[in-house]
């Protein structure tokens, strides 16, 4: 391989850049947009593990739904789909408070960004709230798979898959959140030491794509598991 | 191009906006019974939200064509997953059962 | 060119190795070459315990009846061997430890694209292993790596769960690992490195990246599915409730049949480097190879119901797997073709990577035709679960991935180290290896044919000649992978200063001094030509 050098980037240069402490640029990239771009990319390729993450479970639903049709639309209308779609938008305005906030890390507006980072950890603490009553009704109906799980009519079996999916699935998608308020949680204290400017945002994109990856999961699941047959 | 653009807020709250009443359908048109439809509906209706989120919410609009690229492979290979495990399963009783078996599927 | 002893004028400046001290500066390290090193000896380690449990094995195997081993204890013995083997060994070793020691070097890098995150990977392997390692001291698990349901689910009642989560989260590091190479590699190249002229090496860790990246979850979710079974009773693969066992199988396979590419395109990825290498000449074929690692991680994304040809799997599905199987066999088979033409008219030298690239591209064929029996559904009907299958995957996971390992391991040690191995123990072991492989794993072909299943540590008396061949070819081959830890050893204290480039090779690794600097390149190279440029006239890696 013929191979020449060349001085476009020395690392001294970005050592000291770090040390000044304005643009938190790491010492092995050459310029801030190929850290950007890197970051992005790797919050991309994460998101892409988690799809294929849900994807197994939803894979799984969709099988067993075609499966039992029947049992899955009976023990559907046990959930509350008013609760769900309430759940539903709350998740839709903590995306735009999200987006918002992004929109105002990249404005360089510091109190606008803390604002919407609190809403929309408020936002997810709403929906956790909500999630925390379903979760206590279906203890208390005994809608939890198990041997407590108790249910009338002949699809008590295929019920009991289909709760199975329900906490999988909502459980799982919980923790997310939870995972997601925690990251919010650290920007808001890095927001507040005024580490961000409109030159290095990154992180709050790239938190932002995460939460919102998190709302298009419950935007699948809320059809699939609140109201599969109503009529 | 270096950092994502600045999406005017006019864009966020209208998709915000369409948003929330394509939530108001999703919940409708789950009272009609519509048969075999009811199910390709909902998910149109889930998909085009979650398109909604992606490409403004996410910026994916705006992003490189690579991260499409990945994207749309993972969307395809969790493709493969329900496709070749359900040609497993939806073909597993294609031959007739040998006579005096039941079969363990469909049972209430 | 053998291993010429010449003091680099470069070797007394400040390298990765020398340039802190103290157990801090490696556990908080974030260089990939020293993670690299953490990972090399964290895998040895599970190595040799896997082998430890191969050893029981085989000894168990000596005589037909079960007289060393209860049949419970055995269980376990074969699992903790596939497990600690699989998950700890083969998927992590070339990735882990030579991709990251040579991802960034290849492409002109400084490091990783997330340093802090690569060492979060490597801590995040270790913390999966110490739940595996405490799972064996418990008394292990018996279910068989696979894990299958309703066993694993409901009515094992070895440690099935600390085994579990031991997987759950190294898979964590898998993924970890796969992102970091893919943002490397699209976004952290060299100016001038444009992709046909990466190192095929590269192509081959993009692909395993790849499926890292889109099978990993998978297999994660899966195994999480059967912890809530257990812990929680939800019931999603259980048949009293009407779920579907086989269901397991399907998410199971989905990343595990790609998990074998995980473990061979990187070693095919090594081999592309050695064959160039050892033949002094341009690769047969670049963009043939290159698209074939990608061809091989897609394809292996197609074919995962060839494990469950007689588990009760529709047979129409077998029919469509068993011929998507077969396409496999037009990547891989690509490579070793351009293998061998790069090989023809080369002038080849022998030395000890060379043999093991050698080796692997014969055992890897073997190991990949026998694969092709077994795709073929009418001949698995009737060797599935026999020695046959155990044989076959061993000639890809042993005779492909770790002679592939170790060839990767003796040409890069100069690099990585700053020190020559004595090479005719090398060539020695190398034989060794070769030897002792091919008597442990050619009778358990005919074996299987014969019609002895796997996992079971009693079996009829005519089988007993050849399962002592095998247990003695073990012997042999225990003996060959002790004989390079030893001197692999002894030359970080005694062996010779290790020049630049001691194998005359191309590539921006060669560059640089042995052992590199901390940052790799003092400024940034520029590339201006292909990778395998072994052609008489070119002068070499010249810097201008």
């Amino acid at each position: 391989m013929c191979a020449e050098q060349s001085s476009t980037s020395p690392p001294t240069a970005s050592v000291t850049s770090i040390a000044s402490g304005r643009s938190p640029l790491a010492s092995h990239f050459d310029d801030p947009e190929q850290q950007f771009e890197a970051s992005t990319l790797g919050m991309w390729v994460f998101l892409i593990t988690e799809i294929m993450f849900f994807g197994g479970l939803f894979a799984s639903y969709a099988i067993y739904r075609s499966l039992y049709p029947e049992g899955f639309a009976v023990a559907s209308r046990h959930l509350d789909y008013r609760l769900g779609a309430l759940n539903t938008a709350v998740l839709i305005c903590s995306s735009l408070t999200m987006a918002l906030a992004v929109r105002s890390a990249q404005l360089g507006r510091s109190r606008a960004l803390r604002l919407f980072l609190a809403l929309t950890m408020a936002l997810g603490v709403v929906f956790l709230g909500v999630k925390v009553i379903e979760y206590s009704h279906k203890a208390h109906e005994h809608l939890v798979p198990g041997p407590s799980f108790q249910f009338e009519g002949p699809h008590a079996r295929t019920a009991q898959l289909f709760f199975s999916f329900y906490f999988a699935m909502t459980g799982l998608h919980a923790l997310h959140l939870v995972i997601g308020i925690g990251v919010l949680a650290v920007l808001w204290i890095l927001a507040w030491r005024e580490r961000f400017s409109p030159h290095y945002y990154t992180p709050v994109e790239v938190a932002g794509l995460y939460w919102h990856f998190v709302d298009v999961v419950w935007i699948y699941l809320f059809p699939l598991l609140y109201l599969i047959s109503r009529a | 191009m270096a950092h994502s653009p600045i999406v005017p807020q006019r864009v966020y709250w209208l998709v915000f906006i369409t948003l929330l009443l394509l939530t108001l359908v999703t919940v409708d048109v789950a009272f009609y019974d519509l048969g075999w439809l009811n199910i390709s509906v909902a998910l149109a209706l889930a998909t085009t939200k979650a398109l909604l989120v992606v490409f403004y919410f996410m910026h994916l609009k705006y992003s490189p064509r690579l991260i499409w690229g990945f994207v749309g492979a993972a969307l395809f290979w969790f493709l493969l997953i329900v496709g070749l495990t359900g040609a497993d399963i939806f073909t597993r009783d294609w031959l007739p059962e040998p006579p005096g078996w039941t079969s363990g599927e469909n049972v209430p | 060119m053998s291993t010429p002893v010449v003091e680099s004028p470069r070797a007394s400046r400040v390298n990765y190795l020398n340039v802190s001290y103290g157990i801090r500066s490696w556990l908080f390290t974030t260089d990939h070459k020293r993670i690299a090193l953490l990972y090399l000896v964290s895998v040895t380690l599970f190595f040799f315990l896997g082998g430890f449990f191969a050893v029981l094995i085989r000894l168990e195997l000596m005589t037909p009846p079960g007289d060393l081993v209860q049949s419970e204890t055995y269980n376990r013995l074969f699992t903790m061997h596939g497990v600690i083997m699989i998950f700890f060994f083969l998927i992590p070793a070339i990735p882990a430890v030579l991709g990251n020691f040579l991802v960034p070097l290849m492409i002109g890098a400084r490091d990783l694209a997330f340093p802090r995150l690569n060492l979060l990977s490597w801590y995040i392997y270790t913390l999966g292993g110490l739940f595996t390692l405490a799972a064996t001291l418990f008394g292990g698990v018996d279910t068989g790596w696979t894990f299958y349901t309703p066993y694993s689910s409901t009515y094992s009642n070895s440690n099935v769960m600390l085994t579990a989560v031991g997987i759950f989260i190294t898979g964590f590091s898998s993924i970890l690992t796969g992102l970091n190479f893919l943002v490397t590699i699209h976004k952290m190249r060299a100016p001038g490195m444009v992709w046909f002229r990466l190192p095929l090496f590269i192509w081959a860790h993009y692909a395993t990246s790849l499926i890292m990246i889109l099978g990993t979850p998978v297999v994660a979710i899966a195994i999480l599915l059967v912890g809530l079974e257990r812990l929680f009773h939800i019931g999603i693969f259980d048949p009293k409730l009407g779920g579907d066992p086989l269901l397991f199988q399907h998410l199971f396979w989905f990343y595990s049949h790609p998990a074998v590419y995980i473990m061979i395109l990187p070693a095919m990825g090594v081999i592309n480097e050695l064959i160039t290498c050892f033949s002094r000449r341009r690769i047969f074929g670049y963009s043939f190879i290159a698209f074939s690692s990608i061809a091989i991680a897609t394809l292996g994304f197609l074919v995962w119901g060839h494990h469950m040809f007689t588990s009760g799997q529709s047979v129409y599905a077998g029919m469509v797997f068993s011929v998507l199987s077969m396409l496999v066999a037009i990547p891989s088979a690509v490579k070793v073709f351009n293998w061998t033409a790069t090989l023809y008219k080369g002038s080849v030298s022998y030395q000890a990577p060379m043999l093991y690239a050698l080796g692997f591209i014969g055992l890897f064929t073997i190991g990949g035709l026998t694969g092709i029996f077994l795709a073929t559904l009418a001949v698995d009907v009737h060797v599935h679960d026999t020695y046959f299958v155990v044989a076959h995957f061993h000639y890809i996971m042993v005779g492909g991935t770790i002679m592939a390992y170790l060839g990767g391991l003796h040409y890069w040690w100069p690099k990585m180290t700053g020190k020559v191995y004595p090479e005719g123990w090398a060539r020695f072991a190398a034989l060794v290896i070769f030897v002792g492989f091919n008597l442990t794993f050619l009778p358990q072909f005919v074996l299987g044919y014969l019609g002895m299943p796997r996992r079971y540590h009693v079996y009829p008396e005519e089988f007993q000649v050849l399962n002592v061949m095998s247990s003695a070819g073990a012997s042999i081959l225990g003996v060959g992978y002790l004989i390079p830890m030893i001197y692999f050893i002894w030359s970080l204290r005694y062996g010779p200063k290790a020049p630049e480039n001691p194998w005359g090779a191309k590539g921006l690794e060669w560059l640089v001094p042995s052992p590199p600097p901390p940052h790799n390149f003092d400024v940034t190279p520029v590339v201006t030509g292909e990778p395998y440029d072994y052609s008489p006239k070119s002068e070499g890696a010249h810097v201008r």
